[in-house]
């Protein structure tokens, strides 16, 4: 069977020769015309003036729009609708887009786009979490609470209260294609679109009403994103619908582009968090109740930041059974970039949140910080090994939901020996006494992830598939390629369904007019959803089929096998081409749509309480690293990581994006810092000087493995687990091991803020000593 | 009529009358419809455009975002469109990229794709410098060196050879520009062209066009002047020429002064290297070059010339102030000299990141010791001021003291006197001055033989 079998990216071939071709490299017609948008200078003001003569006067300039040329919609926020596509009298942030050039090429309508003459009157612009705090700007009205029994009599009888504060830097998702899209007009008004977009349907949805058509006019294809991880979810809105005004305007193809300083600018990132907490601590160091207190930096507008919000309270336990908890959740509206999805969506701020608590627990004791994680570990679910507790059963979380299915007690086991985690840990000890320098540290740190959408009803996905009467079968899904493989995992699902070779199965690209009103690919439940979308899809032509080999055999349908390549009844084999051609011959349709919804879920976001998640998906991470005690410069030495994919669609894959997720989690909490100026201008607007990881800071030993005990308890693709969020927190390991070799520095705790710079370590170090 | 020739993937073109600031990058997907080399960034510092430039000094990988036309002259360009064979045989690296998952989202891979076939051709093995131009944001690189590393034994294709002398000569001088040969070509052309912009490696004035979009006006593109490469190790000086890139140059001064080697190593990236000229990192006037801080700990002085004049001073007396050289019109910078001697440089560059980053502190110490006496300190910073500048309070607190922890210690108020450091995106005036101070400390500890470098620590 196909399914399970390390194959490579199903572009793989053409990605190497340059051929995989993206957004911009699609040849364009004759004709086409170049997007710029002209951007704020200023955070927040109002519009006084605003002289665009220069602008229009400008090489190759066909056109200027602002606001109030535009013929529909002004909007491009993903439901809220605050976020117009451009400005209308006041701007809300440094870098909004003011206005748009249509020019002959892409580079003449940057140059156009510089020389706009607007002048502002300046208004106080908020710009920091404290600043909102103090103007009491945010979302919602008011602080979102969930709890959970009794807090603050846990806080009141506990044999000691462990609190603090941590600070935790936004990221840039730095996806190496920048965001893009062309819109394309056809006749009678209708206008095709291609766009470098994990949501197709709502960028569908926002060029329709931008246009003033209903959707089924707008048809948005996507072959595939030069990366995503999130910030394709609803940042690609503003250039499709530019440009779709623009070619209805004109008549003519557009295309925009964002120069990769424009995309820093304008773009959405990673939420920025302050997480307080007050943790209840048994003398054993078992936490009685905890309380946290999250604020949430979002921006000036919504976009997707109340579901992060409440994805970070939703990871606010991560692995830990927590008996009473309080979660208070502060969406802080500023006046900078509306911070976005980005891989993790809320969750790893949350997760970093209670593991920093842990860790403060350990070094209050003197104990060892995997101990204590393992004392406070959710009971394990029954499929593994009993209750680890007496008297434990199913425990909840705090948004009262069953953890069923804990797997980490295991996972943990398996990879302290594999590791080798309590000897490197005494080595570490060793050297710190021998070098008073360079400093080691190593941290073990799970996590626990739920899957599926919160809000439930995007839990749903189409698929449609063809097989042609040569057997050759054509795929498509509601899901988008960004990098991950979902194309290649879903095409071993239909191939594997059929019985055939996975080159038997056209990957096509995503498209809305052949699956309508999908959810964007994101929350890593592509393969999750997709693949059950497809399968039912292959499962519907299959049956057909086997009903016409049956028939043919007198044999009952049920009994025909598709397996190698050939379908089975009774003795007899037939080529699959074959079978295919006498269900055409019979007049059989064999082509399918297939839908799958998630079960099992329902969820009340303002009460707290509910089954968001169908599982979670489980893993952990040992890190090893040395610091500079001198100049705070660190490096990761090594590190260990086991994950639980479930059952692997594609184990390489899997692997792939567990290597990708730590390193991208682990540069998140340590050299990606985003600086605003006290403009509010972002300082770190290019790679120049906003660092993302190099070739080098992966670590020197990296062992990386998929558990081999994983299988779905739920009833997901081929028993498989999501895999496209949760290692990204596997990189909190590299930031608490950072803790750790600061921690032998003095006898403080270091209370390590993120990211980790040689700055802040620096001068955590220093903190540490004089403590 | 200007005329420009090169090979594209083995094939003779001739460019006429092209826009001198046209980008390699732009052209190729613009005009040749050769769209696997992708933008990334436009600045030079992520490598999803890199190309393999080929010249008489071999192939090296360079970024196409920021390499002007008319630096092509006379050399072979070679895209990812060019790696694999005539009748699309993969080369061994792109074999191996497949087999080892090296690809996710696939935007990044065209440039790794021609990192690593340079450095297979090359013979290079030592990935993590070969590929630190490279930026991937899904595979975490770990599939991306195993690929490598499986492809380094395979042989390098027959295809991968380039013909230079199928360039038949063409004109590339214009009105307005200058595509150098000698240095005396160079020096009599600015002389009569004093307001136009001299173009080395374009890692910085790329910038000016891609980000910028500022006119260069007349323009001289160096990169052709053989006699300005020169690097001459003589008994009693080194002499390297303005044009010398530092690829060049750490290759070079790896046996004199190995820190200084090391340093080079963290400047930019290979592909920033291979183009990048020391005479464009001090002319600049860059107060975060990497350049500069070395060579005046080294004791440089650098050598301008206008026309036939010609005149040397201290490299530090250069930089007058931020943004402002000692440099009439019409004058370029020759050469950078420094006297030979016992190799006491210690360069030590702080950033967020260690590769393809630019310094938040650069110091260079070069300290001198006799019979436990110091008796000479030449202390040199980048990051610190609005120009590379040398810790002379620094200097005079070390100078004939007891090298000892005490006074190191002792030199605690010079540091504040030497330098008020900013703030800015890359660190704290605070943290600058902290870091600064505990790097003569690191220079002491490390000539008494501590361990202070984390990047010598293994796992």
């Amino acid at each position: 069977m196909t399914v399970a079998k390390p194959l490579p990216h199903d572009a793989a071939v053409l990605h190497v020769t340059g051929a995989a071709r993206y957004v911009d490299d699609i040849p364009a017609p004759a004709g086409t015309l170049s997007l710029a948008f002209g951007l704020s200078d200023v955070a927040r003001g109002r519009i006084m003036t605003m002289d665009l003569d220069a602008v229009r006067a400008a090489e190759g300039v066909v056109a200027v729009l602002t606001a109030g040329d535009l013929p529909f919609a002004n909007d491009v926020s993903p439901s809220a609708h605050d976020e117009p596509l451009l400005a209308t009298g006041e701007v809300f942030y440094l870098g909004q887009p003011v206005f748009f050039v249509v020019a002959t090429s892409h580079l003449a309508a940057r140059k156009a786009a510089r020389l706009g003459k607007i002048t502002y009157e300046e208004l106080p612009a908020i710009l920091t979490i404290d600043d909102a705090l103090a103007a009491g700007s945010l979302f919602e009205g008011g602080p979102i609470v969930w709890s959970k029994g009794d807090v603050d009599a846990a806080l009141d009888g506990a044999d000691r209260v462990v609190e603090g504060r941590l600070e935790i830097g936004g990221q840039e998702h730095f996806y190496l294609e920048g965001q893009v899209a062309m819109a394309w007009p056809q006749e009678g008004g209708d206008m095709a679109v291609m766009s470098s977009s994990q949501h197709p349907t709502e960028i569908q949805h926002k060029v329709a009403e931008a246009i003033g058509t209903p959707m089924h006019a707008v048809r948005v294809e996507v072959r595939r994103m030069g990366g995503g991880f999130g910030g394709k979810e609803s940042q690609g809105n503003a250039l499709a619908v530019a440009c779709a005004v623009a070619a209805q305007a004109t008549g003519r193809p557009c295309k925009m582009r964002y120069d990769r300083d424009d995309d820093m600018v304008i773009t959405g990132k990673r939420h920025d968090f302050r997480i307080d907490y007050r943790a209840a601590v048994e003398a054993e160091g078992r936490i009685a109740g905890i309380e946290f207190t999250q604020y949430c930096r979002c921006g000036w507008a919504q976009d997707l930041s109340l579901p992060v919000a409440d994805r970070a309270m939703l990871h606010a336990d991560n692995a830990y059974f927590l008996p009473a908890a309080r979660i208070a959740s502060h969406r802080l509206k500023t006046h900078t970039q509306s911070a976005t999805a980005f891989r993790g969506f809320g969750g790893p701020q949350g997760m970093v949140g209670i593991e920093r608590v842990l860790d403060h627990i350990a070094h209050e004791l003197g104990e060892d910080p995997l101990a204590v994680r393992r004392k406070n570990f959710y009971a394990s679910g029954g499929n593994i090994s009993g209750p680890k507790m007496d008297g434990a059963g199913v425990q909840t979380t705090p948004y009262h939901m069953p953890v069923e299915d804990f797997v980490l007690d295991s996972i943990v086991d398996e990879l302290v020996h594999s590791s080798d985690y309590y000897a490197r840990r005494a080595a570490v000890v060793e050297w710190n006494a021998a070098n008073p320098i360079l400093r080691k540290g190593i941290a073990l740190t799970p996590v626990k992830f739920g899957i599926s959408f919160t809000l439930t009803h995007l839990n749903q996905a189409g698929a449609l598939v063809h097989v042609y009467q040569d057997g050759s079968i054509h795929m498509n899904h509601g899901g988008t390629e960004m990098g991950q493989g979902l194309f290649q995992k879903v095409a071993q699902v239909a191939a594997s369904r059929f019985g055939v070779d996975v080159s038997k199965v056209k990957i096509t690209a995503t498209d809305t007019g052949k699956v309508p009103n999908t959810s964007a690919t994101a929350a890593s439940s592509g393969s999750d959803l997709n693949g059950m979308a497809v399968k039912a899809a292959c499962d519907t032509i299959r049956n057909r089929m086997a009903g016409v080999i049956a028939a043919q055999h007198q044999a009952d349908p049920a009994t025909v096998r598709f397996e190698d390549g050939q379908v089975h009844v009774g003795g007899a084999s037939y080529p699959f081409e074959e079978a295919a051609q006498q269900a055409y011959m019979s007049r059989v349709s064999l082509s399918a749509t297939g839908f799958y919804k998630t079960p099992k879920i329902v969820w009340d976001r303002i009460r707290g309480e509910g089954r968001p998640f169908f599982y979670f998906a489980y893993g952990a991470a040992v890190t090893e690293v040395v610091i500079d005690t001198l100049t705070g410069e660190n490096r990761i030495l090594r590190a260990d990581i086991l994950h639980d994919t479930g059952a692997s669609l594609n184990p390489a894959l899997d692997i792939g994006q567990v290597e990708g997720g730590y390193v991208q989690g682990a540069g998140w909490l340590t050299m990606e810092e985003l600086v605003w100026n006290g403009e509010g201008r972002l300082m770190t607007h290019a790679p120049s000087t906003y660092k993302i990881p190099a070739c080098s800071d992966r670590p020197d030993i990296f062992n990386v493995a998929l558990w081999d005990k994983g299988r779905n308890r739920e009833d997901t693709i081929y028993r498989s687990k999501a895999v496209g969020e949760p290692p990204f927190m596997l990189g909190i390991s590299a930031f608490l091991a950072l803790s750790n070799a600061i921690a032998a520095c003095g006898d403080g705790y270091p209370a390590l803020d993120a990211p980790a710079t040689p700055e802040r370590i620096l001068k955590t170090v220093m903190r540490v000593r004089a403590a | 009529m200007s005329q420009i020739a090169f090979l594209l993937n083995g094939d003779l073109v001739r460019l006429s009358d092209v826009t001198p600031t046209t980008t390699l990058l732009d052209w190729l997907r613009e005009e040749r419809g050769l769209t696997g080399t992708k933008e990334g960034c436009n600045e030079g510092d992520c490598g999803a455009c890199t190309v393999m430039v080929t010249d008489a000094g071999g192939a090296r990988a360079v970024n196409a975002c920021i390499l002007f036309l008319p630096q092509l002259h006379r050399r072979a360009v070679r895209t990812v469109e060019g790696i694999a064979g005539p009748n699309g045989q993969l080369h061994p690296v792109q074999r191996a990229m497949v087999d080892h998952h090296g690809s996710q989202c696939g935007f990044c891979t065209p440039g790794f794709i021609v990192s690593m076939a340079t450095a297979h051709l090359n013979g290079r093995r030592d990935f993590d410098d070969q590929l630190a131009g490279n930026l991937c944001r899904c595979t975490g690189y770990a599939p991306i060196v195993r690929a490598a590393e499986a492809a380094a034994d395979r042989p390098s294709p027959d295809w991968m050879v380039d013909d230079l002398t199928r360039i038949d000569d063409a004109d590339p001088n214009g009105d307005r520009v200058l595509v150098a040969r000698t240095a005396d070509e160079l020096a009599a052309w600015y002389r009569n062209h004093p307001s136009a912009t001299l173009v080395g490696g374009a890692t910085d004035v790329g910038l000016w066009v891609t980000k910028q979009f500022r006119p260069l006006g007349d323009v001289a593109f160096l990169s052709g002047i053989d006699d300005l490469k020169q690097i001459d190790i003589g008994d009693d000086e080194v002499r390297i020429g303005a044009a010398a890139t530092l690829s060049d140059i750490g290759e070079a001064i790896a046996p004199l002064h190995p820190d200084f080697a090391e340093l080079i190593r963290r400047y930019g990236s290979v592909q920033v290297r291979n183009a990048a000229t020391i005479g464009g990192n001090i002319a600049n006037g860059s107060p975060i070059g990497d350049g500069p801080p070395a060579l005046i700990a080294l004791g440089a002085r650098l050598h301008l010339r206008r026309g036939d004049d010609r005149r040397a001073i201290p490299l530090e007396k250069f930089f007058l102030d931020y943004g402002k050289q000692d440099r009439q019109p019409g004058e370029f910078v020759e050469a950078v000299s420094f006297p030979r001697q016992a190799d006491r440089l210690k360069c030590y560059k702080l950033s967020k990141r260690f590769d393809q980053d630019i310094s938040a502190v650069c110091g260079c110490f070069n300290i001198s010791v006799e019979g436990g006496t110091v008796k000479a300190a030449r202390i040199a910073f980048g990051g610190m001021a609005g120009i590379p500048k040398r810790a002379t309070s620094v200097e005079a607190a070390l100078t004939g003291k007891t090298w000892t922890a005490d006074t190191v210690a002792a030199t605690w108020d010079a540091w504040a006197e030497d330098f008020t450091p900013l703030s800015d995106m890359r660190a704290s005036g605070g943290y600058r001055l902290d870091a600064a101070r505990n790097l003569l400390t690191r220079y002491f500890l490390e000539d008494i033989g501590g361990r202070t470098r984390v990047l010598e620590v293994g796992p």
